[in-house]
């Protein structure tokens, strides 16, 4: 980035900060509900710039962190068999199952690998016809096409060694489950950008009508966020309770069709579980009939269990927002980047890695 | 996770967008936004793009911003 052009953002932040603090009045608590977020509003410090009375809490939009332990397991227990190959997103990686993690297992021999998007399992289930290969997706709405694609693809190319995990999440249901019944005082979302991008505006018009509060679907440029936060504060001073769309450069208002098409065609929602959450109907992705003879959970015979979260880890209550990580006793202590007791210190897009990477807590 | 990566289109070959994303060089899906020609923004997720970003639209923005900054300045 150029020097005029850091000058100007730095300006236009400025301004905004003065509108938005010309605008708060009273305590007010906005939600960011994606990870992504979190992690842009920690490093770009925006949490000690707004005014007192402004609080920021992070939600359960990290795919790594609401995956619960028992399909960590699970997973684990698919890449034990002598002839899988297990892929999986990187985050995956170091979260501890209730024994050991990906890595622990990969470090022990087993072929687990780390793709960068769902065609390179297309190739390597067609490079390495004698494995069977298994693909633990997890995601949201963001994700899941891509997802559905290459499903399409491989059904398409004939590709019969490749299999799906599936352990992806969609957004809206979450957001009800948290605010029904609400145990955590929330005013307005910073909704996730490009979560939104596939979905637009309307799958979050309940939040509006059913519970009365405000939404923006926002970008996430540190300018972005500020705007979306303006706006928030505007909808509050004029009474209205809307979801509107601040990151219009991406965020068409019915989404991105086709992309929703390919994930209608390819999954149904079916309930899941998620971490601090629990079982949400209908807020997760199953393949639909015509698929089902890539199902992993379906074709091998390793049954869902549940498991009991690590012991003293709080992850659960702070996607839930109703705890925040220096609460956690082991935060920084026993808990770190390098020995991470729960996922979200795990993920890079987790609120305890983000507290302890951006000294939010000092 | 959702991390989405905008690049600019330089080549398409059917399905597939050669994307320069700031001197890196990608290929990239375009199953689920074929719309697409050469020179256009796309925003890219997990080797998809998922959106044609127009550079009008990508400068609204900060577009919007210089408007509240005209605003507050009057
Ligand atoms: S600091 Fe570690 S143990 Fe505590 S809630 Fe965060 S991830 Fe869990």
């Amino acid at each position: 980035m150029n020097k005029s052009k850091r000058i100007d953002e730095g300006n236009i932040a400025s301004i905004i900060l003065r509108e938005i603090s010309g605008l708060a009045d009273g305590q007010i608590r906005f939600m960011e509900v994606c990870g992504t977020h979190t992690v842009s509003i920690f490093r770009s410090g925006i949490r000690s710039l707004l005014p007192e009375g402004i609080e920021l809490i992070s939600g359960p939009g990290c795919p790594v962190c609401v995956t619960p332990v028992g399909e960590i397991d699970r997973a684990i227990a698919l890449a034990q068999l002598k002839d899988v190959t297990l892929l999986t997103f990187g985050d995956l990686m170091s979260v501890p199952g209730t024994s050991s993690s990906l890595n622990q297992e990969r470090a022990m021999g087993r072929d687990i690998r780390v793709i960068t998007s769902p065609l390179d399992s297309l190739e390597i289930a067609l490079k390495e016809k004698k494995r069977r290969i298994v693909f633990f997706a997890v995601g949201f709405e963001t994700t899941s096409p891509a997802i559905a694609a290459a499903v399409k693809e491989a059904k398409r190319k004939r590709i019969d060694n490749l299999f799906l995990l599936s352990s992806q999440r969609l957004i809206p249901p979450a957001i009800r489950a948290l605010l029904s019944p609400r145990k955590v005082k929330i005013d307005g979302f910073i909704l996730p950008g490009h979560v939104s991008v596939i979905i637009g505006r309307t799958p979050y018009s309940f939040i509006a009508s059913e519970f009365s509060l405000m939404g923006v679907i926002t970008g996430f440029e540190a300018l972005d966020i500020l705007k979306g936060i303006y706006m928030l504060l505007c909808q509050k001073k004029e009474g209205r309770s809307e979801i509107e769309i601040q990151y219009t450069r991406a965020v068409k208002e019915e989404g991105n069709q086709l992309a929703l098409k390919a994930m209608e065609e390819v999954f149904e929602p079916v309930g899941a579980r998620w971490r601090g959450l629990g079982m949400i109907l209908e807020s997760g992705l199953t393949l639909r009939e015509e698929f089902k003879e890539m199902d992993a959970s379906l074709v091998f015979d390793i049954p869902y269990e549940d498991k009991k979260d690590p012991p003293g880890c709080i992850c659960g209550k702070i996607l839930q927002g109703l705890k925040s990580p220096p609460d956690c006793p082991l935060f920084d202590k026993r808990c770190t980047p390098e020995n991470p007791v729960g996922p979200c210190m795990v993920s890079s897009e987790g609120s305890c890695a983000a507290f302890r990477k951006y000294g939010a807590f000092r | 996770m959702c991390l989405g990566v905008p690049g600019k289109v330089i080549s398409i070959k059917e399905n597939l967008a050669e994307v320069d994303f700031g001197g890196i060089r990608r290929k990239v899906s375009l199953l689920l936004c074929p719309d697409v020609s050469e020179g256009d923004y796309v925003l890219v997720h997990v080797g998809f793009a998922i959106q044609r970003l127009e550079k009008e639209e990508a400068l609204e923005t900060l577009r919007l911003f210089k408007e509240i900054d005209r605003g507050y300045l009057e």
